[in-house]
């Protein structure tokens, strides 16, 4: 029995991994960044 | 180097290049794929897998290149004491392990089509495999230090003993048998075709200045975080001492 694959469904699957985990690291970098920032102005004020 | 080791001096350059590593990586990452997607035709053996390429191999790169990092970053810090060494070794671990783990499964779903297996325990994928778990040891081991506030200097020993598994990860392919392709690029010379190795470099280029970005980024945290920490204990540590100069009056 041959198995017949779309290529194409792996190939959505890969790129949707890839793209979302960099995106959602990139984002939590960025927003834990901007967060701890704001923390150390606020340390200052007090 | 030792001009950049103080953290003052370094947040100064890293407020200038966080951004646009970040916005940089994205749009270079953005065309790259799309170059990718668009010109690159099947190949006569995997189909349009092909293009999996464009994201397994930089993701591998980075992951590579991540502890390549920290074991750089722990020799500078236990030879030269550099105070942003283990700053930034810190920072690298979990974007390395990030890619690390977007390369298995880029590579697991990559094979499921062309090799009839998501996956081998073959030497290749399993010593990617223990890079991920020395990634993820090493992140527990330095955030536990840092909240104890413990010397960072068995984790700079932890990534420098790790990098050993850099090399095995890189020859694993022509010293074992296994599904994995042999090395497509090396120094100098590459076997891979330019209407794929164009597109590929340019991709292995924008996720590259992400992770700087992203890397950056994470640093600025760590140290902000320090920041604001020691300021509270300084301040904390003057009320407490005004408080039993007025008692003892």
């Amino acid at each position: 029995m041959r198995e017949t694959l779309d290529m194409m469904d792996f190939v959505y699957a890969a790129y949707a991994i890839c793209l979302i985990g960099t995106l959602a690291l990139a984002g939590w970098s960025f927003a834990t960044m901007r967060a701890a920032e704001k923390r150390r102005e606020e340390s200052r004020r007090k | 180097m030792h001009g950049y080791a103080n953290p003052a001096r370094f947040l100064k350059i890293a407020r200038w290049f966080t951004m646009p590593l970040l916005v940089g990586g994205l749009v270079v990452t953005a065309a790259a794929l799309a170059w990718g997607w668009t010109s690159a035709p099947p190949d006569r053996l995997m189909g349009d897998s092909v293009k999996i390429l464009f994201v397994h191999l930089p993701a591998a790169w980075l992951g590579m290149g991540g502890w390549t990092a920290i074991a750089i970053a722990s020799l500078v810090e236990l030879v030269w004491r550099h105070p942003l060494a283990a700053i930034s070794a810190r920072a690298v671990a979990v974007p390395g392990a990030v890619f690390a783990f977007l390369c298995l499964a880029s590579g697991s779903i990559w094979g499921r089509p062309t090799w009839g297996t998501w996956w081998v325990w073959d030497g290749r994928l399993t010593s990617m495999l223990v890079l991920l778990f020395l990634y993820l040891g090493y992140i527990a081991l330095t955030n536990a230090l840092a909240r104890e506030g413990s010397s960072s200097r068995i984790a700079a020993i932890f990534g420098l003993v790790g990098a050993i598994n850099v090399p095995i990860i890189n020859r694993s392919v022509v010293w074992w048998n296994s599904l994995h392709q042999p090395p497509s690029i090396t120094m100098g010379n590459s076997a891979i075709d330019p209407v794929y190795l164009y597109p590929l470099l340019a991709c292995v280029l924008g996720f590259s200045l992400l992770f700087g970005g992203v890397v950056f980024a994470r640093m600025r945290a760590i140290l902000a975080d320090a920041q604001a920490e020691a300021r509270l204990r300084r301040k904390a540590q003057k009320a407490e001492l005004a408080q039993a100069t007025a008692g003892d009056a």
